[in-house]
């Protein structure tokens, strides 16, 4: 009986189940549904057992477990009729999966319906195994499969080429079987038999080297010749798509066409011209035809360089993104994406219809025009592109302005021209869409601000006139109040003027109340309150006729109910009345940020080997980066990371003590010029133990404020070495100390270096005073750059010959020391003669990343029993890894 | 390779899935529900493709179309041409449905589909088979669809009588 004309349960069934209102009501006839199922498969009724899958079919769709109905589907197939094995092969499909046991009870069910007389029951047998088949299934099945490619039926033909597919896909050594048959499906003139035997034959071509290499050598004019006569052949409406000739074979014939001719000449070059003649002659009003268009192009881009060919490529995915269909401008969009890795000039040409697709109406393309301009820009067209993209954020939609401006502040980054343009790209950009740019956007620009000297005045005055206009977007008026804190006296007086601004009239007191706006406006974070309280503290120095007003605002807000904004308060206003000595001092500007280091820090990642920078900015809880200055970061390079605050100055003092040198941060007042050379004059200092006592002890508002990190006086600290101090800096030149810290370096790339142009070191005086000098030596192994040989030769420059000589010297766990006998143990007076001594390091974590401090030093200690005694003479920083 | 085939009414029921790729029977009501939840929330006058990655995993796209009551979705991977996965939707699947099932396909597809189910996956698997498509002539389709149903009615004219005889007594 067929289940679904005459036999009324299936369909009362469903009907039962549309005219349910509620899921719960569904569940219930279901439940009763399956209940009366399992009993009949209890009672093992034959009669209704294909009517039952069939519902059950139906219950699988919407999503109940159906389990207990797979064993009936294996009856099904087992029994004779043709109604009872189709309803059970398309519960096969549905129900089962390949990874079930009772698969392997169905394989030789298949195996008999494979050799079954009747064409359709091979038909569904086929299908069943095209869409089920487990490795050990496929298998088991091969041979007969293969023996069907060349049925009589073209049905059965292509359905068996399909199958062979799956087949290969899940065991890739049968590959080699069907290489003869499917190449004999490509001479098939039956559409379908056609179709499938081309895929076929992709499909082996990508599991196998072997049929690739076979179908190029026999194949390839076979192909062109059919897609030519199909390219050519008249209306024929069978395989018509809207007036275009078998768009479907086309396709496939191009998809085989591209894994042939990639990376084949040869083969690439059979192809070019049915590939032009598709390219230029198919219809590309119909949506069949840009079918085709499409995918020849990524054929042309996919196979061996043709230059003609890839510009009427590109020229047609042109002409998709200013089709009317959205289709079609979405695919354009997406191959040009990949198009423009292979030749981004070609693109380019295309670049005004990408920048329109940047405005359509649908969210999907839009979003990825964007990103196809995004990879567009470069140094040249950076300029119109941005202008065009920030005018579009102007109407764009609220939910496309987050990604709209995460994209123009990186491309203004990357790409900027000039601070100025970069600045004012910014400010549009930030006063467009503020609310929708991250923190670090707004905070880069702080940086580059602090960085651009020349235009603080400009920036500020900009800034200015922007918050007037509106403090409606957060991250502007974070940096507008930060500006204005920072360089409050250049907007009253108009400092660094420049030709293209507008004068502005500014009075101390309207810049004051910019910030008590910031401080009262109910709309604005806690961030920005704190920021514009930091920059009213500031401004208190600056403006000295308003300094009794900016007391008032202060207090005012020490009964702020916002601990942050209270506990500020407090301490300003306590600065205020009562430290009045240490407040020029504390708002002094802030130094230049650097931003290497912040770039460094953003991108998670190392700046280059030895840093030249001298400041780690470090995010105190107002959210302002704020540079503690630490020169020794250069030296150790430690800036690097995101070191804490902490464990720098510790290392600091640690290094203080140890060598007696002065660390202190080079925030001095005049800040600016002085902290690129300060590195330098540390590591002179180190190298020769003596020290230019340049104390700074004035200390900025920032190393108040970022818990005074480092301000103790160096000075008392120094042991006895500083006697010995007869600076010779010369000796110690910039080149040779640079040469050293390299010498055992960390870094692989840096090595290498060193490597290919042969171990050459400067030598070096590692110590030397009024009565001895210490030379190294360096040499390394070709082949073993762990390992670093230093000659140390020692002079005595007194009068008075040392005896009992002895060198020592330590080193860091992970370094090995070796020390060779020194040439003799009496050093003679006055420099007439020298001891030489070989030391061998071995550096065991040679490339690892090092923990840094412990990396950079080793100690020497110096001794002679001249006149009986031991005579200490100190240690020194020898080498940097 | 052609990941699944869904047809959904306009209220998220599901009307026909086939997946071509083993899934739990949970995972595809999941996915069937991660479909509706995005093609309800598109606008009328956009493209017919959505990237589908979130919903179903790496290098899978979507193309689907809205007929009347229900939405057809077909889910792939980048080795299918969307276009022509498009015009398989939009030109072949429509002709194959409205002349094999008899009736305008525009106005009453919906209650077509429920009741003809086994119909639909019949014609479906001449149409795609194992993921790959098989055949895209609509009168192929159509001819084969019939000759399966002959032989349905062939047999079920022999074994009628006794059968629901049988099967009415059992009952």
């Amino acid at each position: 009986m067929n289940p679904f004309s005459s036999g009324t349960r299936l369909r009362d069934m469903i009907r039962a189940i549309r005219a349910c209102k509620t899921a719960a009501e569904e569940r219930a006839v279901v439940r009763k549904e399956c209940a009366a199922i399992r009993a009949a498969i209890n009672e093992n009724d034959q009669d209704y057992r294909h009517r039952n899958l069939a519902k059950l079919m139906f219950i699988h769709m919407l999503g109940y477990p159906t389990h207990f109905g797979q064993m009936e589907c294996l009856k099904l197939i087992a029994s004779t009729g043709f109604p009872e094995k189709r309803i059970g092969y398309l519960g096969l499909m549905l129900l089962l999966d390949e990874r079930q046991e009772v698969l392997m009870l169905v394989t030789n069910s298949l195996k008999q319906d494979l050799n079954h007389s009747n064409q359709y029951i091979v038909g569904l047998a086929l299908c069943a195994l095209g869409n089920i088949s487990s490795a050990e299934m496929a298998r088991d099945l091969a041979p007969d499969v293969e023996r069907l490619l060349q049925f009589r039926d073209p049905n059965i033909r292509k359905k068996a080429a399909l199958c062979s597919k799956r087949i290969i896909k899940k065991v890739p050594d049968l590959a080699e079987n069907f290489m003869n048959p499917a190449s004999s499906l490509l001479k098939e003139k039956h559409h379908g038999v056609l179709i499938t035997g081309v895929q076929l034959c992709t499909d082996l071509c990508k599991v196998s080297s072997e049929a690739l290499e076979y179908f190029r050598e026999n194949c390839i004019e076979g192909l062109v010749k059919t897609l030519r006569d199909i390219a050519n052949s008249p209306y024929s409406p069978e395989y018509d798509i809207a007036g275009i000739t078998d768009p479907f074979l086309h396709i496939r014939l191009l998809k085989l066409l591209r894994i042939l001719g990639q990376g084949d000449a040869d083969a690439s070059d059979c192809m070019t011209d049915i590939l032009a003649q598709v390219a230029s002659r198919t219809e590309s009003n119909k949506n069949a035809g840009n079918a085709i268009l499409y995918e020849c192009v990524e054929t042309i881009m996919s196979i061996e360089d043709n230059g003609g060919l890839r510009v009427l490529a590109i020229n047609i995915l042109g002409r998709f993104l200013s089709n009317r269909d959205n289709n079609i401008r979405y695919v354009g969009l997406n191959m040009l994406m990949k198009a423009i890795m292979v030749d981004a000039k070609a693109v380019q040409r295309h670049r005004a219809t990408i920048l329109e697709c940047v405005k359509d109406s649908d969210a999907s393309i839009q979003k990825r025009a964007l990103e196809l301009v995004y990879l567009l820009v470069n140094e040249s067209n950076v300029k119109p592109l941005t202008k065009e993209l920030i005018e579009y954020l102007e109407v764009s939609d609220q939910e496309f302005k987050g990604d709209i401006t995460a994209k123009i502040c990186s491309l203004v980054e990357k790409f900027s021209p000039a601070k100025i343009w970069y600045i004012d790209q910014m400010l549009k950009v930030l006063s467009e869409a503020g609310n929708f740019v991250k923190d670090e956007v707004w905070h880069a620009l702080i940086i580059v601000i602090s960085n651009a000297s020349d235009l603080h005045g400009y920036t500020v005055r900009a800034l200015y006139r922007v918050f007037q206009a509106s403090t409606e977007q957060e991250s502007l008026v974070r940096v507008a109040v930060w500006c204005v804190g920072e360089y409050g006296d250049m907007l009253v007086n108009n400092v660094g003027m420049l030709d293209i601004e507008e004068p502005i009239t500014v009075t101390e007191s309207d810049a004051v109340d910019a910030m008590e706006v910031a401080i009262k406006c109910q709309r604005l974070g806690l961030t920005t309150k704190a920021m514009a309280l930091i920059a009213l503290f500031k401004l208190s120095s600056r403006f000295p006729s308003c300094s009794e007003r900016i007391k008032d605002i202060i207090v005012q807000n020490k009964r702020s109910l916002v601990l942050e904004l209270q506990q500020r308060s407090i301490e300003f206003s306590c600065i205020l009345q009562k430290h009045q000595n240490i407040r020029s001092a504390l708002v002094e500007r802030m130094p230049i940020l650097d931003e290497k280091t912040f770039s460094g820090r953003k991108a998670g990642s190392l700046p280059t080997a030895v840093s030249t920078s001298s400041i780690i900015p470090c995010n105190l809880p107002n959210g302002i980066g704020k540079p503690a200055a630490a020169p020794i970061g250069d030296l150790l390079d430690l800036s690097s990371d995101d070191a804490p605050p902490a464990p720098v100055s510790s290392g600091g003092d640690f290094l203080q003590d140890l060598l007696g040198v002065d660390l202190s941060p080079a925030s001095a007042p005049s800040g600016t010029s002085q902290s690129p050379k300060t590195g330098t004059d540390v590591l002179l200092d180190l190298l020769s133990i003596g020290t230019s006592p340049s104390v700074q002890s004035s200390s900025s508002a920032i190393d108040i404020l970022s818990s005074s990190h480092d301000n103790k006086a160096p000075v008392s600290n120094l042991n006895g070495l500083a006697s010995h101090s007869s600076l010779s800096a010369n000796a110690t030149s910039p080149a040779s100390s640079a040469g050293m810290m390299d010498l055992l370096d960390g870094t692989g790339a840096i090595t290498q270096k060193h490597e290919e142009n042969g171990p050459a070191y400067p030598s070096l005086v590692a110590y030397e005073s009024s009565t001895l000098r210490m030379t190294f030596n360096f040499s390394r192994q070709p082949g073993n750059p762990q390992t670093t040989f230093i000659q140390a030769t020692f002079t005595n420059l007194s009068p008075n010959v040392y005896n009992d000589f002895l060198f020592q010297a330590a080193v860091p766990k992970f370094l090995q020391l070796h020390l060779d006998p020194a040439s003799s143990n009496t050093l003679p007076a006055s420099g007439n003669g020298s001891i030489t001594q070989c030391l061998k390091v071995t550096n065991t974590q040679h490339g690892k990343k090092l923990n840094r401090l412990e990396a950079c030093w080793g100690s020497i200690a110096l001794s002679s029993n001249h006149f009986g005694n031991f005579e200490y003479f100190g240690q020194g920083y020898i080498w940097h890894v | 390779m052609i990941k699944a085939v869904m047809v959904m009414n306009t209220q998220g029921k599901s009307r026909l899935a086939k997946f071509y790729e083993y899934l739990s029977v949970e995972k595809q009501q999941e996915l069937i529900r991660g479909v509706f939840s995005v093609l309800c929330s598109r606008a009328e006058n956009v493209s017919n493709f959505i990237d589908a990655e979130s919903i179903f995993g790496l290098d899978s796209r979507l193309v689907y179309k809205h007929f009347a009551t229900l939405y057809f979705v077909f889910v792939f991977d980048s080795s299918e041409n969307e276009l022509a996965v498009l015009d398989l939707i939009q030109d072949v699947l429509p002709s194959v449905f409205v002349e094999t099932l008899d009736k305008c396909f525009q106005n009453v597809c919906e209650l077509d589909i429920v009741f003809n189910y086994s119909k639909i996956h019949t014609i479906l698997d001449e149409m795609v088979f194992g993921g790959q498509v098989v055949e895209t002539s609509s009168s192929e389709i159509m001819k084969a669809v019939e000759e399966i149903s002959k032989l349905e009615a062939a047999s079920n004219a022999i074994s009628l009588i006794p059968k629901s005889a049988s099967g009415w007594r059992s009952r």
